[in-house]
């Protein structure tokens, strides 16, 4: 197999990662860890198929998938809003509100789709998004301008440098009159929006209806590769690409003589092999994971 | 003020600063507004949400089979079968979190306790007490695997939270790796399961013969009581404890940090490695290749934090988290979507999350106090 006509497949893996891992990288460079990506993965996909495929079976067209994908980043993001509540107002411990959220999605996913259409997963969607004339379909587009504008608004704007103050250093960020609860919450609103696109274009590339599986850990990917790509836009798109091709290797190379499996456990061996290595160093922002108490005096 | 009025006063806010105070009492408020939600969430379907407490209730007493005219607890045998995992999970995760860890990695801790215990029951010949040989090995493979975390986090200050995470899913692609490729074919559906597991392995059936009721139950309660005795009876569990409260001034006093660290998610991966071997040899009994993730390990994180890491607790919540599972099987029968179980199971969890709001009302109501005890000084 040519390794050129690959890099669609691999590309199109690699999307959902990469989105998701902005959006853990942008909450965590707030000062908040995120655990929950791989629950709002995964209510973005099943909000992204039921909204399809509700729409055209009632004759709408290819729009439709749009529309999806936007309730999908809609509804993820009033769910992301529950672990700002939690961690950012009520400093409850971080990773707990998050794995609740991770069970919930779970259930309400399931939920759901039993409720509308009777069974554990959803219907075949009829129309999803198609590829291009290179064979990109456009959920590669869309993560290459997730990443450039998260850049953008990271390091040339002043939003960016007061969400980085936040991450590092609340309390400076504070004292010179940045709003770090507000920041916060934009920080985490964004990682559940993209969370919800990441959901969408993967239920709207790699599959043909939402099932429990789709989403398989890839939210735990993305946290994999946020820290692997040491918490900037150009270290996370390098080891989501990484972590993307990876995944798609599991698939495309399956029937060879190299099992799948050795592929599938790359992500998370590396990036534990490479925390290892770069212990020490501290690239995590300092306050991530750790509640701002605002000091009474 | 009359004093009559004053003294009602007082009694009422005792009433509630305790309710606040406990940790159990909140426990047990959190697990109604679970079940409430629940209830609200089917009625609004517009069910009858009546199937669901139904479906708990069987889980605890049984039901009325027809067709053998004769009483069957079988889903109270199920419920203490789950509750075994459940609880060991949950044990794995509170003891880690009283020494100020956060272990999310049980559910790769369970895994590779049942890859051991798979290990041995398959490719060594049958012999008498081989299912005792396999459940110490997975419990030492469970240790392993949670020791690797605490000596990350010990000596390379790596966030056990991050390193768990990797590890589970390692493990998970580790044991379809070797059950797939090392371990004696089974007759049929080479990808789904290995060759049968020795019948000397299997764990011997008790009390309710309609369930998968096994003698780990009893391994699971001999579990409680060694928790129990390490964490409040120990110098051990005293060193654990203080470097949960206070790291730094354990240090201070003598403690050596680093080696609580790394023995509790030793200990606390042992829990869940016998969880591993308890669900393989008593509840499956055949050479499963996993597929996914069980989610025991998932589910321990929110039993711990419903028995608030206290070995009492987590037996009870264990218990509590089975009969919901056993429910969900019973409730397909009932005509609810059953997944509302595990929409309960997550708002039980959030909810505890956002109990760490309950701390900022005790705040308030102590200024309160203060301040009308300030009033009270002035108006004298």
């Amino acid at each position: 197999m040519n390794i050129l006509n690959m890099i669609p497949t691999i590309m199109m893996v690699t999307a959902p990662i990469l989105i998701t891992a902005i959006g853990g990288m942008i909450c965590e460079r707030s000062g908040v860890v995120n655990v929950a990506l791989e629950g709002l993965m995964s209510i973005g996909a099943c909000a992204a198929a039921c909204t399809a495929f509700i729409l055209q079976s009632t004759g709408a067209g290819g729009g439709s998938v749009w529309v999806g994908v936007l309730i999908a980043m809609l509804i993820s993001g009033i769910i992301s809003l529950i672990h700002a509540v939690a961690a950012i107002d009520l400093k409850a411990n971080q990773t707990i509100s998050g794995t609740g959220i991770n069970l919930l999605a779970d259930g309400i996913t399931i939920f759901a789709c039993q409720v509308l259409f009777g069974m554990d997963r959803t219907d075949t969607i009829p129309i999803r998004m198609h590829t291009d004339g290179l064979g990109f379909y456009p959920s590669f587009y869309i993560a290459i301008g997730v990443v450039v504008l998260s850049w953008f608004v990271l390091y040339k704007t002043p939003f960016g440098m007061h969400l980085r103050a936040c991450g590092e250093h609340p309390a400076a960020a504070d004292s010179v009159g940045i709003n770090v609860r507000r920041v916060r919450y934009i920080g985490v609103f964004v990682s559940g929006v993209l969370g919800g696109l990441a959901g969408a274009c993967a239920v709207m590339t790699q599959t043909t209806q939402f099932t429990s599986t789709l989403i398989g850990g890839r939210g735990f990917i993305a946290l994999a590769a946020v820290a692997f790509g040491r918490w900037t836009p150009i270290g996370v798109l390098g080891a989501s690409v990484l972590f993307g091709a990876s995944q798609a290797l599991s698939v495309l190379l399956s029937g060879t003589s190299i099992p799948s499996e050795v592929f599938n456990i790359i992500p998370y061996a590396i990036t534990l092999i490479a925390l290892i290595a770069f212990s020490g160093k501290d690239f995590a922002p300092r306050s991530a994971g750790l509640p701002y108490e605002k000091s009474s005096s | 003020m009359t004093k009559s009025s004053k003294s009602t006063n007082k009694t009422d806010q005792v009433w509630i600063d305790r309710l606040l105070a406990s940790e159990g009492a909140t426990s047990v408020l959190v697990v109604i507004l679970g079940i409430l939600s629940g209830t609200l969430i089917v009625a609004l379907l517009g069910k009858n949400p009546s199937s669901l407490f139904k479906a708990i209730w069987q889980a605890f007493v049984g039901y009325y089979n027809k067709g053998k005219g004769a009483w069957s607890v079988g889903p109270l045998g199920d419920t203490l079968t789950y509750a075994i995992p459940y609880v060991l999970c949950g044990l794995s995760m509170g003891f880690a979190n009283r020494v100020g860890l956060f272990n999310i990695g049980a559910e790769g801790q369970y895994t590779v306790g049942m890859l051991a215990a798979h290990a041995f029951a398959v490719c060594i010949p049958a012999f008498p007490g081989q299912w005792l040989f396999c459940m110490v090995v997975a419990v030492l493979a469970g240790a392993i695997w949670g020791g690797i975390v605490g000596i990350l986090k010990a000596k390379f200050k790596i966030s056990e939270v991050v390193a768990t995470i990797m590890l589970n899913y390692i493990a998970l692609y580790i044991y379809r790796l070797v059950a797939l490729y090392l371990f004696p074919a089974g007759l049929t559906n080479r990808t789904y399961r290995t060759a049968d597991l020795a019948s000397t392995s299997i764990l011997k059936g008790v009390f309710i013969s309609e369930s998968n009721l096994n003698i780990g139950f009893f391994f699971m309660i001999l579990a409680v009581f060694v928790y129990w005795f390490i964490m409040e009876k120990t110098k051990l569990g005293f060193s654990f404890r203080a470097t949960g409260f206070n790291k730094d001034a354990a240090r201070c006093s003598g403690i050596n940090d680093t080696q609580a660290i790394s023995l509790s998610m030793a200990i606390a991966g042992a829990f869940a490695g016998l969880a591993g071997a308890c669900v393989l040899l008593g509840s499956l009994k055949f050479g499963r290749i996993m597929q996914g993730q069980d989610n025991y390990g998932f589910m321990g994180i929110a039993v711990a934090l419903v028995g608030n890491s206290k070995a009492p607790g987590i037996f009870l919540a264990g218990i509590l988290f089975g009969a919901l599972r056993s429910a969900y099987s019973l409730m397909q029968f009932m005509n609810i979507p059953r997944e509302v179980v595990n929409i309960i199971e997550g708002l039980i969890v959030i909810f505890i999350a956002l109990r760490a709001g309950l701390g900022k009302v005790q705040e308030y109501r102590a200024k309160q106090k203060i301040k009308k005890a300030r009033e009270q000084e002035a108006a004298k």
